[in-house]
């Protein structure tokens, strides 16, 4: 699959802020094909993990409310310019992608 | 013999064994995925979400929980939310919608050197209270707030 994650990790002071934006249909399973008038099957991310230098530092499930293309963004302690984050999510149908960025 | 010694051995060797398979990549993401609460996110109502997701749904309301959304949202489909919590020793963040189909939108749970901050775009059905349930030393806070929401989210 493509890459479908942006990653930007910025270290200020302390704290590291992570934004990311997934490109990801997030279908909910109730919306209709107008010509066909069939229900639309869900398809959406139900894991997203994130780990810098192997700690877990954010892990989530997600349901079928959170957007189209989801926005994440979260703040985590400890991390230093040029560490590795990476990135991950896992969706209904077992489609999953991966992707590591450098903290800045 | 001390029993209670015995089976967190036990335990803790099968939860390494789990973690060398998952490594080795012996277990597919499908099977790790065991883990996502479906029945929390099936259910239909708040309370049934929230017992789904910690195992009771006795919250209390915190002060302590930024909420961040907009008054009224113009468009359902993306209704940006920013979460902080304050308390020490968050856990966890959940957003529930308790309009939604299905209230349980998001449980983000945090790591080591995690702060109580999630930002994220969500989905509402119609004008209804948005709910915020942290879990802290293994308490439950909550917070929530009512957001207008002009043209919904969910249907076609």
């Amino acid at each position: 699959m493509a890459k479908s994650i942006k990653v930007r990790a910025k270290v200020k002071g302390e704290t590291t802020v992570v934004k990311a934006l997934i490109s990801h249909a997030m279908e909910t399973g109730q919306r209709k094909n107008k010509k066909t008038g069939k229900m639309i099957p869900a398809h959406f991310i139900q894991e997203v993990t994130c780990s810098h230098n192997g700690n877990d530092v954010l892990n989530a499930d997600w349901g079928t409310a959170i957007s189209k293309n989801p926005y994440l963004s979260f703040k985590f302690n400890g991390a230093k310019k040029g560490d590795t984050l990476k990135m991950s999510w896992v969706d209904n149908k077992g489609e999953s992608d991966s992707v590591e960025a450098k903290i800045k | 013999m001390n029993t209670k010694r015995r089976s967190f051995i036990k335990s803790s060797a099968a939860a390494g064994a789990f973690g060398v398979a998952v490594s080795a990549g012996l277990i597919t993401p499908r099977a790790v995925l065991a883990a996502w609460p479906k029945a929390a996110f099936a259910a239909t109502d708040v309370d049934a979400a929230i017992n789904g997701a910690f195992g009771s749904s006795a919250t209390t309301e915190s002060s302590d929980i930024a909420l961040k959304a907009p008054e009224i949202a113009e468009n359902g489909a993306v209704v940006p939310i920013t979460v902080t919590s304050k308390i020490a020793g968050t856990e966890s963040i959940s957003l529930l919608i308790s309009k939604n189909p299905t209230p349980l939108t998001a449980t983000f749970k945090m790591g080591k050197g995690a702060e109580g901050f999630v930002s994220t775009r969500v989905k509402m059905s119609t004008t209804s209270d948005l709910v915020v349930v942290v879990k802290a030393n293994g308490k439950l806070y909550s917070a929530k707030k009512e957001v207008k929401v002009t043209i919904g989210g969910c249907g076609g």
